[in-house]
């Protein structure tokens, strides 16, 4: 058992560490998920009942393999979502995360996907919806090896504040080391919109409907390619909804 | 239907409608026309209770008839208003302090907002959003939500009736619509809705000419009815070739400066706004 982590390391430095102390003894280690050349893997990760949740994977991916992985972080008090993953050449890699919560929740979705074949892909695109004080993060590094040339590289993040307490912390970070790669990254963080409240309004739609479903809409789209995505979507719309 | 009595409003502190008074009948299309900044939109807004616009002086009351015609049907567009037979009006007694509802409640009570720019909401679907709004509409009187399938046929007649192509209404809310489909889509909206009384305030800007029948075609279809009424805000007078109005008033700087028939909107298109309204 390592030594319980303090926020100097840059992995933790918006991590609930007491809730993680609480946790930390028991704490499984991180999952090997090894994807065999040209095969594809898909993972839904649902949220627990427990209040404290930290759910981690190593994945390595050999030549052409591919997988998908979707998660909703939705911990009443600490949630962490912890990925590194290893693309071989071809290898594919996409994340669908969202953070969900309010009150003091702290979700956070801390990635380190590193390129070392030719012509890898990975896309990540992380949704945080937080309401009351909570806070949400997305800490995301992709590191691209020297020779792994023609890499293709996406994280797309962000953040809705419901209230003024809340607060998101994006941070997509790159480590190139070769010189035809393709790495893009785009954050945001946001309140919703007057014009589509009133709007929803006026078709007859309550305040916490019409916040409902314009949330809806921004976490949307996340589960759209999961095969049998139907629960993940139902647990999320029930979170977003009991916020809204 | 509508009675608004010397409504002063403000927004952002500055004043904007300056005592309007005006009274819509069941039964009947008014339209109001105005300059550029007389505060037609604002009207608009105010009626529909959007945040930000702030009443200042003067009430208004929405009174939705509470019985139709006794033979039914819609009532024949009649311009002159001693040719109408007042008996088969709806009841325009009592009626609600509309300034004191919220805008969902306002539409709940029957009231439609046509945006002169409907909003754009990426991520969720015409079909869930007009479906979520008309039951909580349907919730809010009582009645029972359409199902899923209820609210497809009925969705997907009203847009065969504006010509819009079905297929639109799987699309996000105005995301990628023209600014003509946008206009109908608010028209297909409306006919989903079947308010009492509709605001519609420019649905005619960005029209071309067939769009510009269709969309008058369907506010006649869904709004000229003996228990309905219409507030038709409107630039020009095309509209009203196709949406024969029972009163024109001309707006100015907030407050109403001249009602008349609906010939009046061919008197000022002829001698602009400068001469007849000033």
């Amino acid at each position: 058992m390592t030594a319980l982590p303090t926020r100097k390391l840059e992995a933790y430095r918006y991590a609930d560490i007491d809730a993680l102390a609480s946790v930390w003894r028991d704490l499984a280690a991180p999952e090997v998920v090894k994807i065999a050349a040209q095969q594809k893997v898909q993972q839904i990760w649902l949220p627990s009942a427990e209040t404290v949740q930290v759910r981690r994977a190593e994945i390595t991916l050999a030549e052409g393999a591919s997988a998908s992985i979707f998660a909703l972080n939705s911990a009443a008090d600490y949630g962490r979502i912890e990925l590194d993953v290893t693309l071989a050449a071809d290898a594919n890699f996409e994340l669908f995360a969202a953070n969900i919560g309010d009150g003091a929740a702290n979700l956070e979705v801390v990635t380190n996907v590193r390129h070392i074949g030719e012509r890898g892909r990975s896309r990540q695109t992380v949704r945080s919806v937080l309401g009351g004080k909570a806070v949400g993060s997305y800490l995301g590094k992709v590191a691209v090896a020297r020779g792994a040339q023609q890499t293709d590289g996406e994280q797309s993040v962000k953040a809705m504040l419901l209230d003024r307490g809340a607060s998101a912390n994006c941070k997509p970070e790159l480590e190139i080391y070769a010189d035809d790669v393709k790495c893009a990254h785009g954050a945001t963080v946001g309140e919703l919109d007057r014009d589509k409240l009133f709007y929803a309004a006026a078709r007859g739609l309550d305040p916490a409907a019409a916040r409902a479903l314009l949330l809806e809409g921004f976490v949307g789209g996340l589960w759209d390619q999961a095969e049998g995505g139907e629960t993940i979507a139902e647990l999320a719309r029930n979170a977003l909804r009991a916020i809204a | 239907m509508l009675k608004i009595t010397n409504l002063h409003a403000t927004v952002a502190g500055k004043p904007i409608l300056n005592g309007v008074t005006l009274s819509v009948p069941a039964g009947e299309v008014h339209a109001i026309m105005g300059p550029n900044g007389s505060g037609k939109s604002t009207l608009a807004y105010v009626l529909a209770g959007r945040p930000g616009y702030d009443v200042t002086e003067g009430s208004v009351t929405f009174a939705p008839a509470s019985h139709t015609r006794e033979g039914g049907g819609p009532a024949a567009p009649v311009a002159d208003k001693g040719q109408r037979d007042f008996r088969f009006r709806g009841n325009d007694d009592g009626g609600v302090n509309l300034l004191a509802l919220a805008p969902h409640e306002r539409a709940a009570a029957g009231l439609f907002l046509g945006f002169q720019y409907p909003v754009e909401i990426p991520g969720v679907s015409m079909l869930q959003f007009l479906r979520e709004s008309l039951n909580a509409q349907r919730r809010s009187h009582g009645e029972a939500e359409l199902s899923g399938g209820e609210f497809i046929r009925l969705a997907k007649a009203q847009a065969a009736e504006l010509g819009m192509d079905a297929e639109m209404l799987k699309r996000p809310v105005n995301v990628g619509f023209s600014g003509g489909e946008k206009k109908r889509a608010e028209m297909v909206q409306m006919g989903i809705m079947n308010p009492k009384l509709a605001i519609l305030d420019e649905t005619d800007s960005g029209l071309d000419i067939d769009a510009l029948k269709a969309v008058g075609a369907g506010i006649n279809r869904i709004m000229r009815a003996p228990d309905k009424a219409v507030l038709l805000i409107t630039h020009y007078q095309r509209l009203l070739d196709y949406v024969r109005p029972d009163r024109v008033h001309v707006l100015n700087a907030g407050k109403i400066v001249r009602s008349g028939g609906a010939e009046l909107a061919l008197e000022l298109e002829r001698e602009g706004y400068q001469e007849v309204a000033v």
